[in-house]
């Protein structure tokens, strides 16, 4: 089986995968950083997004090899000690989360969204979520807290 | 008011844990040894199995066992209501096997289990069981499948499971006559697929030293399972069963009912000595996951020369799916036919609804569950009826509502309704959608080649899930109290255990806010326990929006009889008459002194009870209450939809959304948006995007987010919502319930939207869902028939 080794939240790791073991199952299964979430099976809910080199990548949709040397961001990794990053907390502010499945995929996207538009329209917030669904809150909360977080990051 | 008590908008207490990563959803639980199971699924809607050959599968790596319906003959999975024909015999019945036992019956039915070491094993494995079908023709359609022909079940003629009716057809049919005019629609209630974004999961596991079983699942009623399971499926006795129901990702009624793989693991893992995990990928929520509505309606309208209405007459055919879910049954009868009063004065009403098996996977209660498919009904045949007669909407609506005066009102439909104030909602909806701007708004579409349209619905539902005497009569196999057990630690900070089940609705928050209201606590001093058998004394869950109108009552009373309790400490401390005891702001005070004991003084008092009266004071503080409501409580509103059509594409553009709703009083405004929200998302989601569809030989052509139109975040505007108040007459905190309101509200306002927006062309009519590909029909349609 071949190893895999890369960076998770500041921590280099490592571990034996299978060749098919997809970047959310070892992180979910191997890391045990269950933060990150499965949602569907074809790519197209967003509940496993994470930040790979710093972009937000879809976890279901990479294998683990591929990530292989990488530096990748989970949910927790993203707050500061107990201190939660501008975005969590916008979501919190704003009440951009119900059931909280889809919300660590939602903020980890939000987050690269914000980092390169501090100031994201109505338009473009809803634009960049096509890839994140949330069956809970209708959105519109969700597109409040990104508007805050971007402001404050 | 305070800033943590009763309508305070807190922050969500529970947020804290679900933005860092860790809340707790059962597919993120693994317990030591586990296995992984994966179930053989029939990729046939119906076929008779010949013969399961396993050898090949059971010898692959890692394979630890695999089960049959050979193997795993147990009871059926039970349905909750049994409903009555016509002619007073009870419905059909069927076997509901959790393997299949010699015959399958909708695509995704279970046919075996295998458990590995790994699931990617597991999966593998699955793929060498040889399974021998004989296929049969499959019945997908509910005309077809009454008339006979093939039958999903052998033992139940013209796959009808019930002829229910309610109302006298008689008398209806005589105002129908008689009217100076009748509205007449063919209405079909799309079926819809749940997608709670947390697919469904079960770990079963089985304690040999104490021979006890726990299941976690992704339940939003823990009890229930426990009830239906143990006493119905596996006949393991409740004291031997612990389910767990973590933190759950979210349900809209898909996550109350008893799945079969809840069964699978708990049965099995005494077979393999080890705790088994299943959790399902989206394309088996998909066929296996309850779906919601489906149903196709003939309703007509009998109105007098003035438009006041004067009879309302429906009939329903209602898919129950391949075999009976959970509460299936009562889903199309008294979730539906009891408020086809909705919101109005219509003096005699009838419904016959005939329920259907096909082979298609079971359908049960979906946000709303009945009262969607009655309000849209009712508020398309109105809306319709307002058109033919030249009437205002408003107007038509104004002339029958029931008055605000008028309450409590006894329907033709066996409720009553305790309180409501249509107009307020009417009037502040319109307010709010500007409706006196909309003819400039029109124009300005105009100008631009577009059709814009205003569409209304006000409605009612009845929710506060319920008075067990009122559905035990009606044939629920259930009461539906709520319980809730208040322990008083001896430091002062509270736990409450709940019955109720948040899988999103931000219980921990509003009911914290409950006991900081009621015993002076700030926030940080309460926990809010529920999900856990072994910790919750007994709960019906949460679906029906019955939390806080059944479970926050529950909490009230038990939190009384703390107040109560505390009393008595506080006279004997103080050395007062217990009548002289006042409780206030947290503290306990007699009353015209200055004596005074703090509710943590008393609560340490309780557990340190040094020179207690025995004989008449008993140690400790903690009390339990169940709460069985009078009444369904009964939310209601008004929503405003405006739309603008491209007409060369179709595309329908949902541009402004506004919902007016009384929800009774209202504990934490924020999440009460929050809910209308989502619901307002669903609703218009089953409006305009969302659709099932089978094939003819039943297989699921939308099977995926690729096929399935899920609500994005473009697909909708920001909502306005607001609330009018009417307190709920019969529980103690006014509440009625939130969180289906949205879904019942917004589909019609958003069809008969399109409907305003097409009127000038000639078109009446428009079917959910309402794609570009539809619309573009109506309106060719529409030009052609013009031309
Ligand atoms: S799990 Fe749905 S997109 Fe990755
Ligand atoms: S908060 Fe539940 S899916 Fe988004």
């Amino acid at each position: 089986m071949p190893t895999v080794s890369m960076t998770v939240n500041g921590k280099s790791v490592s571990g034996e995968v299978e060749a098919r073991t997809l970047l959310v199952q070892f992180i979910r299964e191997n890391l045990g950083l269950t933060g990150t979430h499965v949602g569907c099976d074809t790519s197209q809910c967003g509940a496993c997004v994470v930040h790979v080199d710093g972009k937000s990548m879809k976890s279901c949709s990479l294998l683990a090899v591929q990530a292989d040397g990488a530096e990748v961001t989970t949910i927790e990794g993203l707050a500061n000690g107990e201190e939660l990053h501008p975005m969590q907390e916008a979501f919190r502010n704003n009440h951009g989360l119900q059931c909280g499945f889809c919300t660590p995929g939602m903020v980890m996207s939000a987050v690269d969204l914000a980092n390169n538009n501090k100031n994201p329209s109505e338009e473009e917030i809803r634009e960049w979520l096509e890839g994140n669904i949330c069956r809970c809150t209708g959105y519109h909360n969700i597109v409040k807290s990104i508007k805050e977080g971007a402001a404050n990051m | 008011m305070s800033e943590t008590g009763i309508g305070a908008s807190v922050k969500r207490l529970e947020d804290y844990r679900f933005l860092t990563g860790r809340g707790t959803y059962t597919d993120d639980i693994n317990q030591p040894g586990q296995t992984h199971a994966y179930i053989l699924r029939s990729p046939h809607a119906h076929a008779t199995i010949n013969s399961i050959d396993t050898s090949a599968a059971a010898a692959a790596p890692g394979v630890v066992a695999i089960f049959t319906g050979a193997d795993m003959e147990v009871g059926s999975l039970p349905c909750g209501w049994q409903i009555h024909n016509k002619d007073g015999s009870p419905m059909a019945e069927p076997g509901h096997p959790p393997l299949a036992q010699g015959k399958v019956r909708h695509v995704g039915d279970q046919v075996a289990v295998v458990i590995a070491e790994t699931l990617a094993q597991a999966r593998s494995a699955a793929e060498l069981i040889e399974v021998d079908y004989s296929e049969l023709p499959a019945v997908v359609d509910m005309n077809k499948a009454l008339a006979g022909g093939t039958l999903v079940h052998d033992d139940v003629a013209d796959n009808l499971c019930y002829d229910w009716e309610l109302g006298d057809e008689g008398e209806v049919d005589k105002a129908i006559a008689g009217a100076h005019h009748v509205t007449e629609i063919d209405i079909v209630n799309n079926r819809l697929i749940p997608n709670a974004m947390e697919p469904r999961a079960a770990i079963g596991s089985f304690d040999r030293a104490t021979g006890e079983y726990t299941l976690y699942t992704t339940s939003q009623n823990p009890h229930v399972i426990r009830l239906l399971m143990g006493a119905f499926v596996l006949q393991i006795p409740e004291h031997k069963l612990r389910i767990v129901a973590p933190d759950v990702g979210g349900g809209f009624g898909s996550k109350i009912y008893h799945y079969a793989e809840e069964a699978i693991v708990t049965w099995a893992a005494p077979k393999v000595g080890r705790p088994i995990k299943w959790t399902a990928d989206r394309s088996e929520s998909f066929i296996t996951d309850a779906h919601g509505r489906d149903h196709i309606t003939n309703v007509k309208l009998a109105l007098d020369e003035s438009g006041k209405f004067l009879a309302l007459k429906v009939n329903t055919k209602a898919n129950m799916g391949a075999y009976l879910s959970t509460f299936a049954t009562c889903v199309p009868t008294y979730l539906y036919a009891t408020l086809l009063a909705g919101v109005y004065t219509t003096p005699v009403i009838y419904a016959g609804v005939k329920a259907i098996f096909t082979n298609t996977t079971p359908v049960d209660a979906y946000r709303g569950a009945g009262r969607p498919e009655a309000s849209y009904l009712i508020e398309r045949v109105v809306d319709r009826a307002a058109r033919e007669m030249g009437i205002p909407q408003d107007e038509i609506r104004r002339k029958n509502f029931i008055p605000r005066d008028a309450f409590p009102y006894q329907t033709p439909v066996a409720l009553e309704y305790d309180s409501g104030d249509y107009e307020a909602t009417l009037n502040s909806a319109m307010k709010n959608a500007d409706v006196d701007g909309f003819a400039a708004r029109k124009a300005a579409s105009e100008a631009k080649g577009k059709l814009r349209g205003l569409g209304y619905s006000t409605y009612v539902e009845a929710c506060g899930i319920a008075p067990s005497a009122v559905v035990g009569s009606l044939g629920a196999r259930a009461g539906l109290f709520e319980s809730a057990n208040v322990r008083v630690n001896p430091t002062g900070s509270v736990t409450i255990f709940t019955g109720s089940h948040s899988h999103g609705q931000g219980h921990e928050t509003t009911f914290a806010q409950l006991v900081s209201e009621t015993l002076g606590l700030p926030l940080d001093q309460v926990e809010i326990s529920h999900g856990d058998t072994n910790k919750v004394a007994f709960g019906m869950g949460t679906y029906g929006s019955r939390s806080l109108a059944v479970g926050g009552e529950a909490m009230m009373k038990a939190m009384n009889k703390i107040i109560d309790k505390s009393k008595k400490i506080a006279a004997h401390v103080l050395e007062a008459a217990e009548a002289d005891i006042e409780f206030k702001d947290g503290k306990f005070t007699v009353a015209g002194t200055d004596k005074e004991m703090t509710f943590g003084e008393v609560a340490l008092t309780a557990y340190v009870p040094h020179n207690f009266p025995h004989d008449t004071l008993e140690p400790g503080l903690e009390e339990q209450a169940f709460y069985d409501p009078m009444n369904f409580t009964y939310p209601g509103g008004c929503h405003i939809v405006e739309v603008e059509v491209d007409p060369d594409t179709g595309v329908v553009k949902v541009d402004r959304v506004t919902a007016s709703d009384d929800v009774g009083r209202v504990i934490n405004p924020m999440i009460v948006a929050g809910q209308t929200h989502g619901g307002l998302a669903q609703g218009i989601g089953q409006a305009l995007l969302e659709g099932c569809i089978y094939d003819d030989n039943g297989q699921l052509l939308t099977g995926s987010y690729m096929d399935y139109t899920m609500p994005r975040a473009d697909d909708l505007p920001n909502f306005s919502t607001s609330n009018e108040v009417t307190l709920c007459a019969h529980n103690s905190l006014g509440v009625k319930g939130v969180g289906e309101t949205g879904a019942i509200g917004s589909p019609p306002a958003v069809i008969n939207a399109i409907v305003d927006a097409l009127s000038g062309l000639g078109v009446t009519d428009i079917s959910m869902p309402a794609t570009p590909q539809k619309v573009w029909q109506a309106i060719q349609g529409a030009k052609a028939a013009a031309e």
